[in-house]
């Protein structure tokens, strides 16, 4: 197992004109564990992951991922080091097939010229290892159709599939249980628990919070771009200010929110 | 006897025409492919034209060089353009494409070198197999592209350029790549409309052109290789074949395109209908379920 923590985050700071969307947010995901980050809506948690997978540049503070600086890389290069990320919305790509999009997850472990040049029908193994892909995941449709014509939460699980493919050492899934069925999420929940015990790091966005109780050991909440509680997923429910912060006490988040843990 | 020989005249004629046209398409499409929408066509067609012509006419090279030579040039002005002109989006892109190709055309018509108003004469001159054998190239190698790795980057870049980016997709360096390709093949096909017509003038380069071309590519689709293919007959035949309507052809042809845009707006070829032509058996998914 890797020494470093899988994340280290350390002083981020964003702000948007006037309005301050990550306010020195500082955290670390030891390797190996499954982490949650929830908080009520518009309290930063969909930034804080484009910031750390680089979709915006950060307006101070750090990122370690795996104990290398990556706050500075363009987004394909924190790809390369080891980060994927899912979106809140599924962004599979419309007019790629099934196969395609999970193709695609494997751009940056697929170098060189003759993985870039050659035909993919001749590059049997990249095929034959989305296709095998698909099936661990248990998503058993045709390869080749085109993903805008699937069920909502088989794309569901297809967009974790390809986050999968290039072979993370983090990953960061933006409310993956969203529109799911009681048994998709159980399905949902066993699949992540088996990929993480292959030793990958999860920090996930959920608002289910059966979900998040059953999947995740820790738990980060955040409220007005603040993070004001860090620590085990059982005693969330019990702290004030994340109680306060549920129930819309601005004043109390804002004037007492300092981590906690 | 004579009526015989001015059909074949017309009907080659009709050919070199669909060729160079095809050849044209797949240098919008190359870029199109990956999202950009090129409206400066015609420039990089310009370019290609004017320089087998200087280096046929002025440097007496023959066509061997000439062609190979004029898509270079193409695709280095493509390739260093790309860098400006892909830092724009959506609509700007367009509007920046299509103020390139109006210079490239504003500079020939006033340039004394390249003969000004009065255009070129193309001393060396190709017949219509030349013209099919690069229309068959262009059409297999951009077939290849799309097969590639690189080809389903751009087509990912095309649907989502920023969940592209999230899988690792270097999308400057893919786009750049589309659009020089595509100046490239835009290039090779005014180099051949310049030895085949032996004669290029700057006014032929206009934004007309630009326009129809960019259409052919639209309606053909951009998703699949195939509709510049359709796109290209489409737009070359119909208004040969109109021709019995008389003056009213271009409000029948019109009024086609309009139609064509309400029935298919992502173009006549989709990804969805070649995937229904092409299906392959019933794919061993169930079969994988139970075969563990």
């Amino acid at each position: 197992m890797d020494a470093d923590p899988a994340l280290v985050v350390s002083g981020v700071m964003k702000r948007f004109g006037g309005l301050t969307v990550a306010d020195d947010i500082s955290f670390a995901v030891p390797a190996g564990t499954r982490m949650a980050l929830i908080g009520p809506n518009g309290a930063g948690k969909s930034t804080l992951f484009n910031l750390i997978s680089g979709v915006y540049p950060l307006d101070g503070g750090t990122l370690l991922l795996a104990g290398r600086r990556i706050e500075s890389l363009p987004q394909r290069l924190r790809v390369r080091a080891g980060l994927a990320r899912s979106f809140q919305n599924i962004r599979l790509m419309p007019h790629l097939s099934v196969v395609e999009n999970i193709m695609l997850g494997q751009h940056t472990i697929a170098s060189g010229l003759g993985a870039q040049m050659l035909p993919l029908s001749w590059q049997r193994g990249w095929r034959q290892l989305a296709e095998q892909s698909l099936h661990d995941a248990g998503i058993d449709v045709d390869p080749d159709a085109e993903v805008s014509g699937l069920p909502y939460g088989v794309r569901k699980k297809i967009e974790v599939v390809r986050a999968l493919m290039s072979r993370p050492r983090l990953l960061m899934l933006d409310e993956p249980a969203a529109g799911l069925n009681a048994r998709e999420t159980a399905e949902l929940s066993t699949f992540l628990k088996s990929v993480s015990r292959d030793g990958l790091t999860l920090l996930v966005v959920e608002h289910d919070m059966a979900f998040v109780h059953d999947l995740c050991e820790r738990t980060l909440v955040l409220n007005f771009g603040r993070l004001i509680y860090q620590g085990p997923t059982d005693a969330v429910q019990d702290d004030e200010l994340v109680r306060a912060a549920y129930l819309g006490s601005r004043r109390v988040a804002a004037t007492g929110g300092r981590p906690a843990a | 006897m004579a009526e015989a020989a001015a059909m074949s005249g017309y009907l080659s004629g009709t050919l070199a025409i669909l060729c160079i046209n095809l050849i044209f398409a797949y240098g919008i499409f190359v870029p199109a492919a990956a999202g950009q929408i090129n409206l400066g066509g015609a420039g990089f067609q310009a370019i290609g034209a004017y320089a087998a012509a200087a280096l046929s006419s002025l440097a007496g090279l023959p066509v061997a060089y000439t062609i190979p030579a004029a898509m270079l040039i193409a695709g280095a002005i493509g390739f260093l353009i790309s860098f400006p002109v892909l830092r724009t989006r959506g609509v700007y892109l367009v509007l920046a494409t299509f103020a390139f190709g109006e210079m490239i055309a504003g500079f020939l018509l006033r340039s004394e070198f390249f003969g000004g108003a009065i255009g070129m004469v193309v001393p060396a001159h190709i017949e219509l197999p030349v013209l099919a054998l690069s229309a068959v190239a262009v059409t297999v190698a951009t077939f290849y592209l799309l097969a590639t790795r690189l080809g389903l980057a751009m087509r990912a870049i095309n649907d989502d350029e920023a969940a592209a980016a999230v899988m690792g997709v270097n999308v400057r360096a893919v786009q750049v790549t589309a659009f020089t390709i595509g100046a490239a093949f835009a290039g090779l096909s005014g180099a051949l409309y310049a030895h085949n017509f032996s004669f290029v003038e700057a006014q032929y380069f206009n934004s007309l052109l630009s326009i129809y071309v960019l259409l052919f590519v639209l309606i053909g689709g951009t998703q699949t290789a195939w509709g510049p293919l359709f796109g290209s007959l489409f737009f070359t035949l119909l208004p040969e074949l109109l021709r019995i309507g008389g003056a009213w052809r271009y409000v029948i042809f019109g009024a086609a395109i309009v139609l064509m845009m309400v029935v298919r707006p992502e173009g006549i070829v989709t990804r969805a209908l070649v995937h229904r032509l092409f299906r392959r058996p019933a794919i061993p998914a169930a079969e994988m379920a139970h075969g563990r």
